[in-house]
């Protein structure tokens, strides 16, 4: 394993772990880690709304910005004042959960292949970030705008591409004037609106954006901030005076840290870390990573056009096209540079029931790596091998808890690419053949690395999105037990209760009629 | 989810550390820019190196179109310039600062930082603008008082008199 591999793994388990941790707290719903860029969009709005009103109150003159700043934070405290502050704060929760999400991407090998764009449109909002809360701050335009202001500009002119320094405009009181606020002002607005662009084209290639928390994380987030506000509330420094520096100041350490490393250090330095920062991120996916999975392939005779595949895919990469020979049909085309190979579609598509009399099942779509005939055929294989009192059939998936472990005379299991892969059919089908219950395990909620396996799998088992399980499928035969890759010995557990609670029900007649495809025909 | 009171707990701690991070992080620790008794000196100027014009004869005018009969015939490269800044003795900075442009022919700037304990200092900054003659044509040298944070500029404008303190 090479060393970045092992510093990614390494990274991926700190994360793994505090997410199911913090699963313990909030739940994955509202689980701040499962959600960093629905926070991030979240304290973005919390910004453009608090930053509209700080608009509306600032006098962009030189004399006028910090008293007009001052008085608002001073005589305004109860509104203007909380508003200021929480402008301040939700900047730093933006930065955190920023970098959090940009870590956690990387650790979970999320970004290469198909996830390439958003990773690359990723990388230049960190920039548009932190030019528009740097410049947020010289809008004050006090001691600590002022260090800012001329430590930024000592770091451009270690570039020496302008014809003069442009540290000369802070040289004294007489260099600035009413039009440089208007200007900052003019980029303090732009450059979010940039960052919103930016955010859009980040996005667009996925479905079902996750653009906003869920109520309570909104709503507990906003409460933090706003607490926070009240309790240490944002004020200015002193007057900038261009005739004094700036001894010791009060910086933001999430929004200011390359002013005190590049004078730790050097401009040169300072840019080097940042500029080469940037290229790496840029040359991650050209590092090694996760090969790419195959992806996932349309029968035309077995599409008919239904789109729930279309409705389904959490990266858009399936559209719908006429049909090439079925009048009035549309077909499922599948864009190979979007699609994961996570196999969801696969788990959407009504033709993959297992119900059919075909000896060889082909479905409307799917996976190379996988094809739901081979699954059919080792679930009736491994059910006739299947001995014991109660006999029970484990589904999983590769991301969550390994269920290979729990096979035995009794059991059988089968890993799937992702549990959104299993068409609810198979429970029934299972249960028919022989199986006494059915127990389904995946990643824990909002854990899944293809977005929405476990969730839609979910949905089509408690009869709310097609395809669905069928409503005479008895529900103490079906358990879902949501497990991640640490939660092995929680799952064993949900097994054993699974089966003492099918044995104590052994009594009761809800079996299902048996089904044999090869000794009953179809539609019996 | 762990039961309700442990999981209300649960997020109130850990709000309550993610708003103690950002509130502690936003304003501390204080950075220590500079020391308390410590002042700046910032050599900052922009300033035109000479050129070697020559005056055209009237023979020359002539032959030239009338729109480009300018008196004066300029290179178009401007000099570099030679900028020495001693302070108490000591020198601090020796540079030849070439025109900026690919031609050499637009501005030369210099901009330097140096930090010095507040008090009195013997300040003396020389500039010659013109290759061609030796010595400095620009001198200024000064006894100057700094207090803690102060910041001197030593700047260049002809129409205040050349090099001046600020």
């Amino acid at each position: 394993m090479s060393v970045h591999a092992a510093l990614r793994l390494a990274v991926q388990t700190a994360f793994r772990r505090a997410e199911n941790g913090f699963d313990t707290a909030f739940g994955p719903t509202d689980n701040p880690l499962r959600h960093l860029g629905a926070l991030g969009f979240f304290f973005l709005w919390v910004l453009v709304a608090s930053g509209l009103y700080l608009y509306i109150v600032v006098d962009t003159s030189v004399v006028g910005v910090y008293r007009s700043i001052g008085d608002l934070t001073r005589d305004q405290w109860y509104f203007g004042g909380i508003l200021r502050s929480l402008h301040r704060y939700a900047t730093d929760a933006f930065i955190i959960v920023m970098m959090l999400h940009l870590v956690r991407e990387w650790a979970y090998d999320r970004y290469s292949g198909f996830r390439l764009y958003s990773w690359a449109t990723g990388i230049p909002l960190i920039w548009l970030a932190y030019m528009s809360g740097i410049g947020g701050y010289w809008i004050v335009w006090d001691r600590l705008a002022q260090f800012s202001a001329v430590a930024t500009m000592e770091m451009f002119d270690w570039f020496s591409i302008f014809n003069q320094a442009t540290v000369r405009n802070f040289l004294s009181a007489e260099t600035i004037n009413d039009r440089f606020f208007t200007f900052l002002v003019f980029l303090h607005i732009g450059i979010p609106l940039l960052l919103i662009l930016g955010l859009w084209a980040h996005v667009h290639r996925i479905s079902r954006v996750d653009a906003l928390p869920a109520r309570r994380l909104g709503w507990g987030s906003l409460l933090c901030l706003l607490a926070l506000a009240l309790a240490r509330p944002a004020v200015s420094d002193l007057p900038a005076d261009l005739g004094q520096v700036a001894l010791d100041t009060r910086i933001d350490w999430f929004v200011l840290f390359v002013h005190p490393l590049a004078y730790a250090t050097s401009e040169g330095f300072a840019w080097s870390l940042l500029l080469g920062g940037t290229v790496l991120l840029f040359a991650l996916p050209l590092l090694p990573h996760t090969r790419r999975a195959p992806v996932a392939e349309v029968d035309p005779p077995n599409c008919n056009g239904c789109r729930r595949c279309y409705v389904d895919c959490p990266y858009g990469a399936v559209t719908m096209e006429p049909h090439p020979y079925k009048p009035r049909h549309q077909i499922a085309v599948v864009d190979a540079a979007n699609c994961a190979g996570c196999g969801i579609c696969v788990g959407a598509c009504p033709s993959s029931t297992p119900f059919r009399s075909n000896e060889k099942l082909v479905t409307g779509i799917d996976m190379p790596q996988q094809p739901i005939d081979v699954l059919r055929h080792a679930l009736e294989e491994r059910l006739t091998h299947l001995s014991g009192l109660t006999k029970i059939v484990v589904f999983g998936c590769e991301s969550g808890a390994d269920v290979s472990r729990l096979a035995a005379q009794d059991t059988a299991a089968f890993t799937l690419i992702c549990a959104g892969m299993l068409p609810p059919s198979f429970v029934e089908y299972a249960l028919r053949a022989g199986a006494d219950g059915v127990l389904i395990t995946g990643c824990r909620p909002d854990g899944c690395p293809f977005r929405f396996g476990n969730h839609w799998l979910e949905q089509r088992l408690s009869h709310r999105r097609e395809p669905h399980l069928r409503t005479q499928v008895p529900a103490l035969r079906v358990r879902q037990a949501w497990a991640g890759p640490t939660d092995e010995k929680a799952l064993e557990e949900a097994l054993h209760q699974f089966r003492r609670d099918l044995e104590m029900h052994a009594g009761e007649a809800t079996h299902l009629a048996p089904f044999h495809r090869r000794t009953i025909p179809h539609g019996q | 989810m762990a039961n309700r009171p442990v999981a209300i707990a649960g997020q109130i701690v850990l709000y309550g550390a993610f708003a103690a991070f950002i509130g502690y992080f936003a304003t501390n620790p204080r950075y220590q820019h500079l020391e308390a008794d410590q002042a700046l000196v910032k050599l900052s100027l922009a300033h035109f190196g000479d050129r070697e014009c020559r005056k055209r004869t009237p023979e020359e005018l002539k032959q030239l179109p009338p729109n480009m009969r300018a008196p004066m015939e300029c290179p178009r490269e401007r000099s570099p310039l030679t900028i020495e800044l001693d302070i108490d003795g000591k020198p601090m900075y020796r540079g030849v600062i070439q025109a900026t442009g690919l031609s050499k022919d637009g501005i030369a700037t210099v901009y330097r930082r140096f930090e010095l304990a507040s008090g009195e200092h013997r300040v003396a900054v020389r500039m010659n603008d013109n290759l061609r003659q030796s010595g400095f044509q620009h001198v200024k040298e000064d006894t100057v008082t700094l207090k803690p944070a102060q910041i001197l500029v030593i700047d260049f404008n002809p129409d205040k008199g050349g090099l001046f303190f600020k």
